[in-house]
């Protein structure tokens, strides 16, 4: 542990139960507590949870909310009606370049939260501020909170018989819809195909609050199985399937693109322009191996190159997302260079499994 | 950490044991495991290949990556473990037990040498120690 990495409220909480601990980010975080791989499965199956206090919640609030956001946002924050309800957005630069991707949850047209991804919080903050001037706005970054992701089958259930005083809250909630409990928010979001909740609780509740989600039988899972689960659900990780360089339309985000109306954002001139030449797609190992990013893929059309792979744990199999060239389509079989030998891949729409069922054959 | 003293040990964590039949058993250490993680995938030498010491011949993959495996001693492969092959998170469970590959040594007196030049349980575990 270098003596400039940032910790989160829950770290000592990670350090008591034996939890391997690398840098994120600059952050000092778990990657597993044991077992990546039961970690996985204990979230497709039943409940884990992970602490996500190194991503960054920003309130933001004011007469200018709205006008701010579907200036600011690639998707249209006018879809948002129902207090609580969110939405995935890519935030862009004028040239569509992807600064980061992020769920903005409203609550009034003058009070949003947005959340942002731990390695580009400055970055965005520094950028959102900027692009602030001339809307009355106020944008308040919340250092003060911890996040923890409770995500499984049985999440929501062992959430509550931790917290039944929280089940009135949030019972009611569907999908993508965030209610506030007291000083606490719960949203039933997550990053891992599985059901269950994100809650942001003051940091000084934190560790409390783990303690009591394990006694509830909720397994501490880390930054590993994360990984491994939100790409068995076809989930991007910004900065290895996106970043500044790549356009939302080659990285699988053309879905969360509000382009058809009149409503001008930052990037949009610039995506109306472009003529993707490139895709993203799923691959599947057709034979046992594990599939990396950055390794060459060679199709009928030209070569790709995979953004992000591992061998999946419910599919036992490799699995990977990969930018191809865009005549490629499902069902096609492609060539992946591991260690200089071709192996055959099939290309598949993600995602590989969601609510602890495969999505592919 | 565990390093048992009855087997011998390279820089690059593999271990060997020397058989009463005069084969040499080949795996990975315990150090090395952990360092990998959870192992979900082996490539293994085929039978019947001739390695030197230092040889790269197979390869112990987690999600993490990618680790080659080097040949700790001269020799003919004559057997590998299917059994890891199949269920390769045995290998965390118990490195000194889930072995990789047997070879049978080219000439006695240049395995006698060549086990000699590897490291002692002492040594191996200063190795890992450092890293």
């Amino acid at each position: 542990m270098g003596n400039s990495s940032l910790v989160t409220p829950l770290h000592s909480s990670h350090v008591q139960l034996g939890a391997k601990l690398v840098d994120f980010a600059g952050w000092d975080m778990p990657i597993h507590y044991g077992s990546q791989i039961e970690e996985h499965h204990a979230v497709r199956r039943d409940a884990g949870m992970f602490d996500v206090s190194h991503m960054l919640a920003i309130d933001l609030s004011g007469p200018g909310s709205s006008p701010y956001l579907r200036h600011l946002l690639a998707n249209d924050v006018a879809k948002l009606a129902q207090p609580g309800k969110a939405l995935y957005s890519c935030l862009l630069r004028e040239n569509g370049g992807v600064i980061d991707d992020l769920i903005v949850y409203f609550f009034t047209p003058e009070r949003y939260r947005i959340v942002v991804n731990a390695g580009t919080a400055d970055k965005d903050l520094a950028w959102m501020q900027a692009q602030a001037a001339g809307f009355d706005v106020h944008l308040a970054p919340r250092r003060d909170l911890a996040m923890i992701a409770v995500q499984g089958p049985n999440a929501r259930g062992k959430f509550w018989q931790a917290y039944p005083g929280s089940r009135a809250a949030s019972e009611t909630l569907i999908p993508f819809q965030a209610a506030f409990d007291g000083d606490w928010l719960i949203a039933r979001t997550g990053y891992t195909g599985e059901d269950g909740f994100e809650i942001a609780v003051p940091a000084g509740e934190a560790a409390a609050v783990w303690a009591r989600l394990h006694g509830a039988g909720i397994a501490p899972c880390g930054l590993g199985c994360r990984d491994t689960l939100r790409l068995e659900a076809g989930m991007n990780l910004y900065g290895q399937d996106m970043d500044e360089t790549i356009s939302p339309l080659e990285a699988g985000l053309a879905w969360t693109l509000a382009l058809k109306d009149e409503r001008d954002f930052i990037g949009k001139a610039a995506l109306l322009a472009q003529k993707p030449t490139r895709q993203m797609t799923g691959l599947l190992l057709l034979e046992r191996g594990v599939l990396r990013a950055h390794q060459t893929v060679k199709t009928p059309h030209g070569d790709g190159e995979i953004t992000s792979g591992t061998f999946s744990p419910t599919l036992q199999q490799g699995i990977a997302l990969a930018r191809l060239p865009i005549a490629v389509a499902a069902g096609d079989t492609v060539a992946v260079d591991i260690r200089g030998k071709p192996h055959p891949a099939k290309v598949v729409k993600p995602p590989f499994v969601r609510n602890g069922k495969s999505f592919v054959s | 950490m565990n390093v048992p003293a009855t087997l011998k040990y390279t820089k690059s964590h593999e271990w060997a044991k020397l058989e009463a039949d005069g084969s040499i058993t080949v795996g990975i250490t315990d150090h090395a495991q952990e360092a990998l993680g959870d192992i979900v995938f082996l490539e293994l030498p085929e039978t019947g290949r001739t390695l030197k010491t230092g040889e790269e011949c197979a390869v112990v993959e987690s999600v993490k990556a990618a680790s080659d495996i080097y040949s700790p001693i001269s020799g003919v492969v004559v057997a590998v473990n299917q059994a890891a092959v199949d269920a390769p998170e045995s290998i965390n469970q118990d490195a000194y037990a889930a072995w990789l590959f047997k070879l049978k040594p080219s000439d006695a007196a240049l395995c006698a040498s060549e086990l000699g030049a590897l490291l002692d349980a002492a040594a191996y575990t200063k190795v890992a120690e450092s890293e």
